[in-house]
């Protein structure tokens, strides 16, 4: 894949990549740490013939953004914890109503209003399952200031996929890491676009909600001669409100199938010097860039460590995981929060003694806290 | 000819979740007669409702629908506008939902100007689920949550949309079916947020417990509260106190709308037209 070099921040990225991926619309309210989202994107959207606009709170913000996805457009907000508290409810109606598009949480501290221009990943968890009910949450995690753009792109494509939100999580160092990253054209960028599926047929025929068990609905862009309904109540084929209980039944166990039986296409995770590793760190986001430094150091030293990233955090790579803590017996869990992620890692190697490294203070974790910590092991 | 109601409601959903004798079916029949007499496509229009008894008012027609969450009918209305400008997009909702719940939604609808059409039934409470106060319910009513009497004051919902910036307020109530549909198209027509509110019966969950026993006794008083403007503003302060004037009561035509603006937005990032600057708007704060 042919690639461009630029210098620019996370959060900027994360903007152009949105407008790369064909995005032409832009609602939100600006949140530290992911103004700079806005900021940009403000600039770059109305060029192309798009719309970004400054709602009165976030929960307008998600709304306009769900207005514009349902009448068939690529749509993105950016937001932080607060922001993505209070945007909660209407991300379930877009899982519900299966409307896709791209949420970018800049992690900060929290809880509450927490630690606004600091550093965090307190927001795992709730990425998983940020509003009330059964669905599967798509949550991607970027680590570089690369993957800001790219897990953007691939965030879009996603959703448009599997007809929900998709959360493309950042955090604050990420976000306003600035640097230089290497990005694919947007050549390939443009070829790689998968637009969602729409269907051609005479619209009597049209039944945007039934689809197979373990496949999204297929809803066409409104204003196109196929009327149909959105609700965020449970609904039949149409779209239209109904309490007929096996048409409940299947309706959220398809939201839960339609990704549960596809994880293979979403999954993705990175694996740095694992083949060797007797100590695996399981790291992601900016605090990977530690573990990384962290394990040069720890391999200079003679310690065999390895670093295992999800990338795709929600689903997360439980499979993976367990493959690798078969095998390797000292396993650390290195995050921005008080072990979200870790649980996860204990579920998937089925083990209590998954040791973790946890920093709650707003501070980044430096490569020598991790090399102190695995020595310790 | 008889009016085709037919090519506009989704009669499969009928009969509606509605009581007997609710006022949301006249309002749903001026509604589809104001859109015949516009002479807008189906397929070129988009209803935005949100929860309450109002929240059903989108699934019985056909048009692009969408039943939001609680209060955002104006957010998502607002998406879908200024992504396909050329479309016509109307919100229904009710008075919690609009002025409740959304309230931040919809003053900020208003102050945008965006060319969307607010209908706001007001009922005065909270009708779907069981009489809960809502922000018109009159003082000194019973509800379910105050049942000594409620003692929280009411806003007025036409004043609050012209303070908020709206470009066109009118009230009517759905006892008059005629002049609805003419506020309707109306505000159909206006260029900018219209804000209708609709003053409307809720005889089973507002009336049995307020000495309204049944439909027409709830009209009555909706009529007792009501003049029309010409009226109203020829009255005395003292005479207004209780009073809702009807009719059309605000309409700016020359206000900027918002998506007209945004073009202009466009434009300049295109390289088109100069930077937008203090000197081109007359009001300025």
């Amino acid at each position: 894949m042919a690639t461009r070099e630029v210098i620019s921040t996370g959060n900027e990225l994360s903007a152009i990549a949105a407008v790369d991926a064909g995005c032409m619309f832009f609602g939100g309210y600006p949140l530290t740490p992911s103004s700079e989202v806005m900021h940009v994107i403000s600039d770059l959207l109305p060029k192309k013939g798009g719309v970004a606009i400054q709602m009165e709170d976030e929960i307008a913000g998600i709304c306009c953004v769900i207005g514009a996805a349902m009448s068939g457009k690529r749509a993105l907000t950016a937001t932080s914890g607060p922001g993505m508290s209070l945007k909660a409810e209407n991300l379930g109606l877009a899982q519900m109503a299966e409307v896709p598009l791209v949420c970018v949480n800049v992690m900060r501290g929290g809880p509450s209003t927490g630690l606004p221009t600091r550093v965090s990943q307190g927001d795992v968890l709730q990425s998983k399952n940020p509003s009330h009910g059964d669905y599967k949450s798509i949550t991607l995690c970027a680590g570089s200031l690369a993957e800001c753009y790219t897990e953007t792109i691939r965030a879009f494509n996603i959703a448009d996929r599997f007809m929900q939100p998709v959360i493309v999580l950042l955090d604050e160092t990420l976000g306003h890491m600035h640097g230089k990253a290497e990005i694919p054209t947007l050549e390939d960028v443009e070829a790689g676009i998968v637009p969602r599926k729409r269907f051609d047929g005479p619209a009597d025929e049209y039944f945007p909600y039934q689809c197979e068990y373990d496949e999204p609905a297929v809803l066409n862009p409104m204003f196109e001669g196929y009327r149909y309904h959105f609700t965020g109540l449970h609904h039949d084929k149409n779209g239209f409100p109904t309490e007929e209980i096996e048409t409940c039944r299947k309706l959220i166990q398809r939201l839960e199938d339609k990704v549960e039986l596809h994880k293979d296409e979403i999954e993705s995770y990175e694996e740095f010097m694992m083949d060797d590793a007797d100590v695996m760190i399981v790291a992601y986001g900016s605090v990977s860039l530690a573990a990384k430094e962290a394990i040069r150091h720890l391999r200079a030293d003679g310690i065999r460590a390895g670093l295992f990233r999800p990338i795709t955090i929600w689903p997360s790579p439980a499979e993976k995981i367990k493959e690798h803590t078969d095998r390797i017996k000292k396993v650390l869990v290195v995050e921005l929060n008080i072990g979200q992620f870790h649980s996860e890692v204990q579920r998937a190697a089925a083990r209590l003694d998954i040791d973790g490294l946890f920093k709650v203070n707003g501070r980044p974790i430096s490569p020598y806290e991790i090399v102190n910590k695995v020595k310790e092991l | 000819m008889a009016f085709n109601y037919e090519k506009y409601l989704r009669l499969e959903k009928m009969p509606t979740l509605w009581c007997w004798g609710c006022g949301d079916g006249v309002i749903l029949k001026a509604f589809v007669r104001a859109v015949e007499k516009m002479g807008w496509k189906q397929d070129d229009v988009c209803v935005v409702s949100g929860i309450g008894c109002s929240g059903r008012f989108s699934s019985y027609i056909d048009f692009n629908t969408v039943h939001t969450t609680h209060g955002r009918t104006v957010a998502y209305a607002t998406g879908i506008k200024l992504a396909n400008p050329d479309k016509h997009v109307v919100c229904v909702a009710g008075d919690g939902d609009a002025l409740a719940i959304g309230g931040n939604h919809t003053i900020h609808g208003c102050r945008r100007n965006i060319d969307i059409t607010m209908i706001i039934i007001n009922n005065f409470i909270y009708g779907l689920t069981n009489s809960q106060t809502s922000p018109t319910t009159p003082r000194g009513m019973w509800t379910v949550t105050q049942k000594v009497g409620n003692i929280d004051p009411t806003f007025n919902t036409c004043n609050l949309a012209i303070a908020a910036g709206a470009s066109f307020v009118a009230r009517e109530t759905m006892i008059e079916p005629k002049k609805l549909e003419k506020m309707l198209v109306k505000a159909f027509e206006h260029k900018g947020f219209s804000m209708a509110e609709v003053l409307s019966n809720c005889h089973i969950n507002l009336g049995r417990k307020n000495q309204m026993k049944n439909a027409m006794e709830n009209l009555d008083w909706i009529r007792s509260i009501t003049t029309p403007k010409k009226k109203y503003d020829a009255m005395s302060e003292e005479e207004r106190l209780n009073l809702l004037p009807t009719g059309i009561l605000h309409q700016d035509t020359e206000a900027d709308e918002y998506c007209e603006m945004y073009a202009e937005i466009q434009k300049i990032h295109q390289g088109q037209r100069k930077k937008i600057t203090r000197d081109d708007f007359e009001k300025k704060i």
